[in-house]
């Protein structure tokens, strides 16, 4: 015997959970779209510093393309910044 | 509880202006516009002269010529790609004005943080170095984007979806999406931090804890500044991109 109070109150605890997991997975998404870029840009930057070290007189152009190299590596995390954004607040 | 009320308005509140005035004119308009209007009037203010010993607000103006020359042109597409120093000029100040705006009190939102104004701007971008392959190298530039020459025959069966989808869709995509979401990441930090400096002062039942609102607040300004740095670095990521890409379709070999 269903008391159909209880049947609701169950409906919006589901409810509930459904909007609390999909914040949980927009965190984790985003977290995990984080990580390579993270590491990626660590390299570029690392050698970057380590050409720069080596040859100061080519310091303007590795800057240059270090730059670059952090834009492209960095699209991937914003990408991941957006579709948190898009599961979280739509 | 320990805050009476910690509310964060929801992100639509934060980005979706009230329409006034005319319909469809808001806040981002108006300061799209007013950044225009100070672009244009540095740029006037400083070609009225023409002094042969720069001064003042010239000095300034030559020097980010000199830098959009320097940095960006001549590390990216040569000689010949000085035709575009107009266009590349233009653009950067419009975008640093643009995301200065973030930081700058009283307009405190940049208008890049709305999807429409990037992705425009990337349109262009896109266009452009389409066009200018088609000029360069007549139809062969298609050939030379799709099927790059050095790849074994049988490989082109991967490269060339990869290379169509890299070159045609993602360049335009990820230059956008890095200028719009680089802007709207820092506007919610900023407003994360002044949202919370202001729950905890003002809507505190609790007097022991409002010295706390001290930290949210000092992180605040020092966002600020990093901010700034954002702001440069993304005006300067956009252009230098867009001459990358310019400079990647007028010279093959690259």
């Amino acid at each position: 015997m269903i008391n159909p109070l209880a049947a609701s109150d169950i409906t919006i605890q589901s409810q509930e959970i459904l909007k609390g997991l999909g914040a949980v997975g927009a965190g984790i998404g985003y977290g995990a779209a984080a990580i390579g870029p993270g590491i990626g840009i660590g390299i570029v930057v690392g050698n970057a510093i380590t050409a720069m070290a080596r040859q100061p007189e080519a310091a303007g152009m590795v800057r240059t393309t270090m730059f670059l190299g952090i834009a492209f590596t960095e699209a991937l995390a914003l990408i991941g910044f957006v579709v948190f954004i898009l599961l979280k607040f739509t | 509880m320990l805050l009476a009320k910690l509310e964060f308005p929801a992100i639509g509140e934060l980005v979706d202006w009230k329409q006034f005035w005319l319909p469809g004119f808001n806040k981002p308009i108006l300061l799209m516009i007013v950044s225009a209007l100070i672009v244009v009037a540095l740029f006037v203010a400083a070609g009225r002269k023409k002094a042969l010993v720069p001064s003042g607000i010239q000095n300034v103006v030559e020097s980010i010529i000199e830098f959009v020359t320097d940095g960006i042109i001549m590390q990216t597409m040569g000689e010949d790609g000085l035709v575009f120093l107009p266009y590349l000029t233009t653009l950067f100040m419009f975008i640093l004005v643009c995301n200065l705006f973030e930081i700058i009190p009283v307009m405190q939102f940049p208008p890049m943080a709305r999807m429409a104004m990037p992705m425009f701007l990337a349109l262009i971008t896109w266009v452009m170095f389409i066009f200018m392959g088609i000029k360069k190298q007549g139809p062969g530039y298609f050939k030379a984007a799709l099927f790059p020459p050095g790849v074994p025959k049988a490989l082109y069966v991967l490269v060339t979806p990869i290379e169509l989808l890299s070159t045609f869709i993602v360049r335009p995509f990820s230059l956008a999406v890095r200028l719009f979401a680089n802007e709207l990441a820092g506007h919610l930090l900023l407003v994360t931090f002044a949202v919370l400096t202001d729950t905890l002062l003002f809507h505190n039942t609790i007097v022991f804890f409002k010295p706390v609102a001290v930290l949210p607040a000092v992180m605040d300004i020092g966002l600020t500044g990093f901010e700034l740095l954002v702001a440069v670095l993304q005006a300067f990521i956009f252009t230098i991109l867009t001459a990358v890409y310019l400079g990647g379709a007028m010279h093959p070999e690259h």
